[in-house]
């Protein structure tokens, strides 16, 4: 029997999961279908926030708001010029970007508990604007917008049903989720790692670290943007509600119980938020948030890591790639 | 300054009457030193002297309140800390500071990438990051660290730490380094082996340090300044100290000193 | 405009928003009796504790359950939702116990996950419908102010609300209680060194915080009304006082409350359009300007 390098194994794994995710149409149902497109598009905005919580070490309670700026983009854009799916991503990247720069500007600059309040209130005066801008919004009613197509021209290779639209999120999904990869393994994601760990050495190491701050903050807001762009074109639907502070609360939380500084496990957090609100609310009475609250509370406690740091924790995760190892040998 | 003293090599560093009030304090007053390529330049004085303080304002986490500080030729007195960094002041600290969650090598290739431009770089090439690695492994051996590099530096011993805190500070390349009290904490054998270590490092590399235990100063160093009381009193080989006056003075309050200073009488 | 011009606008201004002003003003008390426990709170542990606006919430709602569910008086109700608040407040002391050590990050976050257990179980019990106390009834008639009628049950509150400020200023700043309390804001470790419990001093400011805030629960929800979605409104507002005023500033914490207070009402009044934006953009200006806020020291 040959022993896998763990590398290889990793890789393994990450194989088998795309795989299952390329299957699910075959596997779920409409309505499970439709939840999993929103865990994936969720996964990939806390998997954002996951960029500024776990790697840089920067508390957001107000991410909703590039979120909601890149949703209200998209949304603008599908109804006044084209129905257009990268003409809608592209509207909502850049936006939310450029909102990210702007604000991130002055929030940078500040630390801890103060950089939490400043997102907090940009994220409150995003949501306030988009309740009174009602020439643009339509205030709390909100905006239907038409079906995204992938075709040039209107209605041209329109994402009808389920199944297309689940494989064009899977596919968008991939491609954002594999960017937020390739940034932690950077170089730049090390440099992230380090102000996180240690900002005064790094600005005695010759780090301009206000510099690297602003740039993880519009990355992570041009992220969120995408995953707006996406919920808005999933739920042909925006409003305030959007980006409201629930909104990024759930983030925070998928982010924390899935574990932070992961990626992966804002996604598998999300999963679990979403399953508990959708799948399981009946069971709890309706009563989701409590549930939910109470497993937040238990993982700040017992798991600092997260759901995803459990299998390194029982040594669950390295029998199972043995197991497998022995499978194929 | 010690009259008749003459000094031949360029400075790498010069202070020019630099004062740091802290409201009614006066921690410095009217400091000029200068200090030369290649010296191994030790900064002494009793507790409360403004050692510190004068560090401080080198590195430019304080800034100075009166005065110019001139590195390489420039202007540095306003400049940020990260930029006097990319200039070539590197530091060490008096609490070692390192990146506790990251490995040993990590920490070091944290610094180095900085200093190859590498650091912002979202796709770099495999090259430039084996470049950075072997730069790493590089200044890891240098410090004698090298078969510790796997190891979370949370999990290194005190004097591992001081060393592991050298081979960062001279990944960013630097031509000065200030040294805070560098052998402070070590036991014995530690203090020994590190200096050995100091003293390996290349001749071009100018040193900084502020030091308390009279036995390393004149151990290593090449050039003495003595601040008392926030002055400079004195300014020159750890020959012409031995006989000031002045520094003698200063250290009067202090028999536990003047004994390691000027050896049993 | 000229100074001139606004001086002589005043009077004029005064008249015809008289109950814009005096409605901010008793907002800004009830965000003050939130804000101050806040401020103390983070000022003395470091600890941002985003469950204090589900605990004004609750202290609404236990002494609704006792004036309005049990037909008891509002005195009694009133003294049963501050004792549960200052249970709730060393109980949060014990839950935040055993990651301490952790940094103000996850205890932020675990003060998040209360947040979110307290507000459901709120609505488990009471349900997501408006609930309000009525006002005691020896309060329940106007009286003139300059000319105009106005609730009194809402100048007491202001009263109250000043009063509990003068108090708690001079509780910090005059007394020995109070010189514990600051030496230990500026330095934690000197003071357990003067053999000192720590501990029991930030055991007693939680329980004073939380007691607080379920205390602006009780003499808010005749004005506010309770309901889910309360909690987090009344949180961020106080957020946003203790930012602008100076964390762990309690003079910082009465002038923001009182100027946000004005935003939230007068704003409001004058500049329908503006006010939500003034609320933040203080804020943001406020921070961008002074980051330790008005009355703040760093």
């Amino acid at each position: 029997m040959r022993a896998l390098a763990p590398g290889r194994a990793a890789r393994l794994v990450q194989l088998a999961l795309v795989a299952l995710l390329a299957m699910a149409p075959l596997l779920l149902g409409d309505f499970r279908l439709f939840l999993l497109t929103e865990i994936l598009i969720f996964g990939l905005f806390a998997a954002s926030l996951d960029l500024l919580v776990g790697y840089t070490g920067l508390l957001s309670l107000g991410h909703a708001a590039y979120l909601g700026v890149g949703s209200y983009a998209t949304a603008l854009i599908a109804i006044h010029l084209t129905d257009n799916v990268f003409a809608g991503i592209a509207a909502a990247v850049l936006s939310s970007g450029v909102v990210a720069a702007a604000t991130g500007w002055l929030a940078v600059r500040t630390r801890g508990v103060y950089f939490l309040m400043l997102t907090l209130a940009f994220a409150q005066l995003l949501f306030t604007l988009a309740i009174t801008w009602d020439s643009l919004t339509h205030g709390a009613n909100g905006l239907p917008t038409p079906k995204p197509t992938l075709g040039p021209g209107d209605g041209g290779g329109a994402l009808d049903g389920g199944t297309a639209f689940y494989y064009y999120a899977l596919v968008a999904f991939l491609i954002g989720f594999g960017l937020l990869r390739a940034i932690v393994a950077s170089p730049f994601g090390r440099t992230l790692v380090g102000i996180r760990e240690n900002e005064a050495r790094m600005r005695s190491l010759g780090y301009g670290v206000a510099r690297y701050r602003l740039a993880v903050f519009c990355i992570a807001g041009a992220v969120a943007g995408f995953a707006g762009s996406l919920t808005v074109q999933h739920s042909n639907y925006m409003s305030p509600s959007g980006i409201s502070f629930e909104v990024s609360t759930l983030a925070l939380i998928a982010v924390i119980i899935g574990g932070r500084a992961t990626l992966v496990g804002a996604v598998l957090g999300s999963a679990f938020v979403f399953i508990i609100r959708d799948e399981l609310s009946s069971a709890f009475n309706e009563h989701w948030r409590l549930v939910l609250g109470v497993v937040f509370i238990g993982v700040v406690y017992l798991l600092p890591r997260g759901l995803s740091g459990l299998p390194a924790r029982t040594g669950l995760l390295s029998r199972r790639i043995q197991t497998t190892a022995g499978g194929s040998a | 300054m010690i009259p008749g003293i003459e000094r031949v090599s360029p400075t790498v560093l010069e202070l020019s009457d630099v004062s740091k009030r802290y409201g009614d304090l006066l921690v410095l007053e009217a400091v000029s030193l200068s200090v030369d390529a290649g010296a191994r330049h030790a900064l002494i004085g009793p507790n409360g002297a403004g050692k510190s303080t004068l560090f401080h304002v080198i590195t430019g986490t304080e800034r100075v309140t009166r005065g110019r500080i001139v590195f390489g030729g420039k202007v540095i007195t306003t400049l940020q800390e990260h930029r006097r960094t990319q200039l070539g002041l590197g530091r060490t600290f008096q609490q070692t500071s390192l990146f506790d969650g990251l490995s040993v090598i990590a920490n070091v290739e944290l610094a180095v990438q900085q200093r190859s431009g590498l650091a912002h770089r979202l796709f770099p090439s495999s090259r430039g990051r084996t470049r950075v690695n072997e730069r790493a492994r590089e200044l890891l051996e240098l410090v004698g660290l090298e078969p510790r590099e796997a190891i979370l530096a949370g999990a290194l011993s005190h004097g591992e730490r001081r060393q592991l805190d050298v081979a960062v500070s001279l990944a960013t390349n630097p031509t000065l380094v200030l040294m805070d009290e560098p052998t402070a904490g070590m036991s014995r054998d530690e203090a020994m082996s590190f200096l050995s270590m100091i003293a390996s490092l290349p001749a071009s590399l100018t040193i900084l340090m502020v030091e308390h235990d009279m036995d390393v100063v004149f151990e290593l160093a090449t050039w003495i300044s003595v601040l008392d009381a926030g002055k400079l009193i004195a300014d020159g080989t750890p020959e012409a100290i031995r006989g000031s006056r002045e520094v003698q003075d200063a250290y009067l309050g202090e028999g536990e000193h003047i004994a390691k200073l000027f050896g049993p009488v | 405009m000229t100074f001139a011009a606004v001086g002589a606008a005043l009077p004029g201004l005064l008249n015809e928003h008289l109950v814009s002003i005096l409605n901010g003003l008793a907002v800004g008390m009830l965000l003050f009796t939130m804000a101050v426990g806040l401020s103390l709170i983070f000022g003395l542990m470091d600890v941002l504790n985003l469950a204090h606006g589900a605990i004004f919430l609750l202290g609404g709602y236990v002494a609704f359950q006792v004036i309005v569910g049990e037909g008891q008086s509002w005195l009694a109700g009133l003294a049963v939702a501050v004792g549960f608040g200052a249970v709730a407040g060393l109980a949060l002391g014990g839950i935040l116990r055993p990651i301490r050590h952790r940094g103000h990050l996850d205890q932020a976050l675990l003060t998040l996950g209360l947040a979110f257990v307290l507000s459901d179980l709120a609505t488990i019990f009471w349900g997501s419908d408006f609930q309000t106390i009525p006002s005691p009834v020896f309060l329940q008639r106007s009286v003139e102010v300059l000319g105009q009628f106005y609730p009194a049950y809402r100048l007491a509150v202001m009263g109250v609300g000043f009063a509990l400020a003068v108090v708690v200023y001079l509780v910090v700043e005059r007394t020995q209680v109070g010189a514990v309390l600051r030496a230990a804001v500026e330095d934690r470790a000197m003071v357990s060194a003067l053999g000192i419990n720590v501990g029991r001093v930030m055991l007693a400011v939680l329980a004073l915080g939380t007691a607080l805030a379920s205390f602006g629960g009780v003499i808010g929800a005749p004005i506010l009304s309770l309901s889910p979605g309360v909690d987090a409104e009344v949180l961020i507002l106080a957020l946003i006082v203790i930012v602008i005023g100076g964390l762990g500033s309690i003079p910082g914490a009465l002038v923001g409350a009182i100027v946000i207070g004005q935003v939230q009402s007068l704003g409001t009044a004058l500049v329908p359009q503006v006010a939500p934006f003034a609320l933040f953009g203080a804020m943001v200006i406020v921070l961008a300007v002074r980051p330790e806020g008005i009355f703040g020291s760093r």
